[in-house]
């Protein structure tokens, strides 16, 4: 019997919303299996279970905001029995209802003995409610949701247009407007609120203050804690563009691979070079990481930033890499991020892309003990055997933690990943 | 395909992409990493799209031509050519 925790989606997070339970009492679930979503202040996250087992009681309630490590659920070991208070078996033949759950089942004409509750000894929630006619997951970008906040949107009500059925921010502005316009007449719209939609101007809206906050106080604890040194180093990645773009031109789009995906596979390939720049500093000692689990700095659309995971990705070919890093990017971007991607980069590399500046001296992430920086891709003088001619570099920089290495060890890491970068077909 | 057509194909990529861009005040002749704030990723995805949805699958070494409104328009109205 184990219990299943609010877990930490990293080192910024001290409590969680549970937004949704994607499992019922008795339901299998094995390593691995995404079994909730969490709302931290950053994005909404997909958690998964790390044990296998059955689900024997869930503890939270959806929309509950709890502290990390709080037990969210128990989990029995498989054939181990079912103790004989267990909800599952013990359903109540009425479903117990509170009365504010009654109500809102009233308003929204939902058959209370229809519906099956996921609360404490199977009652039903407000969650069980809006979700019985509907969508069993509610999909929607940071931004949707907080433009969503801003119209009194209900989400659980809207239908998404976006990959996966995720809803966008056209679709929320959609729903408010409908309500406020009244353009559904006679319709339900959909569980959205008359909310007066805005008058013009375009919608790009800061990241919350909470977001920022979160962000705020991770950087300073990193900068109050963690000794930084930092090195720079301008790269030639002419060989890396030329291959590059041989490796495009008879590709369809689906399969092209971006510049980035070759530069964090180099950053990933060097850290054998340099291992030392790999782990956590916790409790006041290195704990070097046998593998590469490579933070990605994201930034959202309207603001703010994460940096899940690509998983041992020095282990894939670059192809690959591209593949995860669009995946990663997408669902960065849509809210639907994996608890163990927060969780658990050992090393986090932010890249500026091709609109960026030049150079970027990172933030260590804590308990991270280094940060790589690249920077937008620029052809500058370069001078080759003596003569001078152009090239495209990139000034790749490394902000690491004085407690693990010193300058010596970090400068051999960026020519670890200089060199890697002139010999792209190896990587 | 009309200059309507290939239009309304880039403008209905580019809500799922920037949605929180307003379009409508897009400057169409702007490079749209600058205009909306696209980054080399979200330009494979428009292209991705387009391609799905227009049959044109635009090169890499013709990117130089399409990196705005009006160019994605003329390219994909002449077939790519």
């Amino acid at each position: 019997m184990g219990e299943f925790l609010m877990p930490s989606l990293g080192a910024d997070m001290t409590e969680g919303t549970l937004v949704e339970w994607l499992v019922r009492p008795g339901d299998e679930v094995r390593h691995g299996d995404v079994v909730a979503v969490v709302d931290t202040v950053k994005s909404a996250i997909e958690v998964e279970v790390f044990e296998s087992g059955r689900v024997d009681e869930l503890l939270v309630e959806p929309g509950a905001c709890v502290p990390v490590g709080t037990a969210l659920a128990v989990i029995a070991a498989s054939g181990e029995p079912t103790p004989a208070k267990a909800p599952a078996k013990t359903k109540p033949s009425k479903p117990r209802v509170s009365p504010v759950v009654r109500h809102l089942a009233h308003e929204l004409g939902v058959d209370l003995a229809e519906v099956s509750g996921t609360g404490a000894e199977g009652a039903i929630t407000r969650a069980d409610l809006t979700r019985t006619p509907g969508p069993q997951h509610v999909s929607a970008s940071p931004l949707a949701r907080r433009r969503a906040a801003d119209l009194g949107v209900d989400l659980t009500g809207v239908n998404g247009s976006g990959p996966n059925g995720a809803i966008t921010v056209a679709d929320v502005e959609a729903a408010g407007g409908k309500a406020a316009g009244g353009k559904a007449a006679g319709g339900k719209a959909a569980g959205a609120t008359p909310v007066p939609a805005p008058v013009g101007g375009p919608v790009v809206s800061p990241a919350p203050a909470s977001m920022r906050t979160a962000i705020g106080a991770l950087m300073a604890r990193s900068k109050r804690e963690i000794p930084h040194y930092y090195l720079q180093t301008t790269v030639d990645v002419s060989a890396a563009m030329t291959w590059l773009e041989q490796l495009n031109a008879d590709r369809p789009a689906t399969r092209r691979v971006l510049p980035a995906a070759l530069l964090l596979k180099a950053a990933a390939t060097a850290v054998r070079s340099v291992p030392d720049v790999n782990g956590f500093f916790v409790d006041g000692a290195f704990q070097r990481s046998d593998h590469v689990h490579l933070g990605v700095a994201v930034s959202l659309r309207g603001g703010g930033l994460v940096a899940p995971a690509i998983h041992d990705a020095d282990q894939l070919t670059v192809e690959d890499l591209m593949a995860a890093l669009k995946d990663l990017v997408t669902r960065a971007r849509a809210g639907r991020l994996r608890g163990s991607e927060m969780a658990d980069p050992t090393i986090t590399v932010t890249n500026l892309g091709d609109q960026g500046a030049e150079l970027v001296h990172g933030v260590i992430y804590p308990p991270q003990v280094a940060l790589v920086g690249l920077g937008r891709i620029v052809d500058r003088p370069w001078a080759v055997d003596r003569m001078l001619t152009v090239r495209p570099v990139v000034t790749a920089t490394l902000a690491a933690d004085h407690r693990v290495t010193d300058g010596h060890l970090g400068g051999l890491y960026l020519a670890a990943v200089a060199a890697a970068l002139q010999n792209p077909e190896e990587l | 395909m009309n200059s309507d057509q290939a239009r309304s194909a880039v403008l209905a990529l580019l809500a799922e992409i920037a949605p929180e861009a307003d379009l409508d005040l897009m400057d169409p002749g702007a490079d749209l990493r600058t205009e909306i704030d696209l980054d080399s990723m979200d330009f494979l995805n428009l292209v991705e799209g387009l391609a799905q949805s227009t049959g044109v699958d635009i090169p890499e070494a013709d990117y130089g031509r399409a990196r705005s409104l009006d160019g994605l328009v003329a390219y994909l109205t002449d077939g790519g050519k």
